[in-house]
């Protein structure tokens, strides 16, 4: 009976699978909380015919399912774990797509004064001498892995800070902003999700500008040889799109509230 | 609620800087006035993911009945050695963690696991496979329960008619038809209501795996309250609705059929 319910739901499923060429695309709750992803995939659709089905996870777990071999490709911001995500033969290679950047949000009065900072090392010493409450994503996710090199930048370990203060989540962006402003506390968001957020409550943007903050996406085809049943054709067709001048104006052009968010920087 | 009143609460400071207790008011009315949108525009993804959501939970259901109710009768009637400890296992069994379980899940159906050539992870098959291991202990239990009761009145009257095993669990679960339809309609509610699982073996992807509850993660996740909370009171509206179609169906709660 239950072989048979599971069958008929199998063959249900099957049925609207096959449709259209499809993949799944591990990507970072960044790149979809901004909205590109909503302009890309029906243009995706339409030139390529291909849907991609979106998972929407941090890094580190865009990672696992990569290596896995749960999805056919990632599209993830964290240079130094793609890198040893390559050399560990899970992807052929990374392709640079486009870069957007961080900033650093917190309540609107500054109270550790980090608007005045001349670099993000400094306005992030600053919190820290005014021991003001910091939440950071605490979830090994891009935005986490950016916000610790900042810290070791600043001569710091964040993993010796006093959690009265220094209060890793281990959430999402959105679910850490709204830990942030329900706290009044600073963060580093990357500016996509942070202009998208509906509950900034007193937060404000504070710092933003410095290189250090830039932030660069690339995408990762999965190992078609370790992974067999890998949808390889959609996933190198979806590369080649991403590098092409189409993406380029749509990722060039998109704007949030009158604001440029990505800067397409891959070279074909 | 707004979530700044369960943080305001982790011993923070700055507390004149916190949203006032109206907009906190605000947030719920927003909340019923989108909800009422939703509902009155016939919103297609909202039909969409709420089709879906009862897709799910009532194949898991179906399914887990199918298993437990048997399986309770099977406990309440048959002596054997682990009997109290079967029943102490079933009972813990139904506070299992859904996202222990959907991890496991998960690890099993991942194209790195046993069963990776099936291809199942991050469809509606999946999200099924692992609410039927959360439902199933829930609605075993509370269906044993249930006959335990009925098997000490029937007991003597079933053993003189000397019937087999068989016959005597039939006559119980279909004497005991209604006391098991709440045992499914328990199960039916912790799934239509789980998350915790299902976002992980399903992945919440748009118009493939989302349902309602990943849906409204997804929304407090972005600060939309206003959207997360309507959506919440169209799950709510959901399984009262469910569960008033079911009980007028058979005709519960109707004078002189208890």
């Amino acid at each position: 009976m239950k072989i048979a319910l599971m069958a008929a739901v199998l063959s249900a499923c099957m049925g609207v699978a096959c449709a259209a060429d499809e993949m799944k695309l591990a990507v970072t709750t960044s790149f979809h909380n901004s909205g590109l992803s909503d302009v890309l995939l029906p243009e995706i659709k339409k030139d390529l015919g291909l849907e991609v089905q979106l998972l929407v996870v941090g890094t580190g777990q865009a990672l696992r399912l990569g290596a896995a071999g749960d999805v056919d490709a990632i599209l993830v911001h964290s240079k130094q774990a793609e890198l040893d995500f390559v050399t560990q033969g899970n992807a052929p290679h990374r392709t640079e797509i486009m870069y957007n950047d961080f900033v650093l949000v917190g309540p609107s009065d500054d109270p550790a004064a980090v608007a005045n900072a001349k670099h993000i090392v400094e306005a992030l010493t600053a919190i820290k001498t005014a021991s003001h409450p910091f939440v950071s994503r605490g979830d090994e996710s891009g935005t986490h892995k950016k916000e610790r090199a900042l810290w070791h930048a600043a001569n710091e370990d964040p993993t010796t800070f006093p959690s009265d203060w220094y209060m890793a989540v281990g959430a999402g962006m959105g679910a850490s902003l709204n830990a942030a402003s329900g706290m009044s506390a600073y963060i580093l968001s990357d500016r996509a999700s942070w202009l998208k957020f509906g509950n900034k409550g007193d937060l404000a943007l504070l710092f933003a500008g410095d290189e250090a903050l830039f932030n660069q996406y690339a995408y990762l085809p999965i190992n078609a040889q370790t992974h067999p049943h890998v949808n390889d054709k959609a996933a190198h067709a979806l590369e080649n799109w991403l590098i092409s001048d189409r993406a380029k104006d749509l990722i060039n052009g998109y704007r949030l509230n009158g604001e440029v968010l990505f800067i397409f920087n891959a070279k074909p | 609620m707004s979530l700044s009143w369960v943080f305001s609460n982790a011993g923070s400071l700055n507390v004149e800087a916190l949203t006032p207790k109206t907009v906190t008011m605000n947030d719920i009315l927003q909340g019923l006035i989108s909800a009422f949108h939703l509902i009155v525009t016939l919103d297609p993804d909202l039909i969409e993911i709420s089709l879906r959501s009862l897709y799910v939970t009532t194949s898991a259901v179906a399914i887990a009945a199918v298993i437990g109710l048997p399986f309770g009768c099977w406990l309440a009637v048959r002596r054997f050695r682990f009997r109290r400890l079967t029943i102490a296992v079933l009972n813990a069994l139904m506070g299992l963690p859904p996202v222990v379980v959907g991890l496991i899940v998960y690890l099993l159906l991942s194209r790195s696991g046993p069963f990776g050539v099936f291809g199942l992870l991050f469809t509606p098959t999946a999200m099924i496979i692992a609410q039927v291991v959360i439902l199933t202990p829930l609605i075993a239990s509370i269906a044993h329960q249930a006959i335990r009761d009925l098997w000490a009145e029937y007991h003597d009257l079933l053993i003189s008619l000397n019937t087999t095993r068989g016959q005597r669990i039939r006559t119980l679960l279909w004497d005991g038809r209604r006391a098991l339809l709440t045992a499914a309609l328990a199960g039916f509610g912790r799934g239509i209501g789980e998350v915790g699982a299902i976002m992980i073996v399903g992945g919440n992807i748009d118009h493939v795996t989302r349902v309602l509850t990943t849906a409204i993660a997804l929304e407090t996740g972005k600060g939309e309250f206003a959207l997360a909370l309507g959506l919440g009171f169209v799950l709510i509206l959901l399984a009262i609705a469910v569960n008033l179609v079911i009980h007028s169906l058979s005709k519960t709660e109707v004078s002189g059929r208890w």
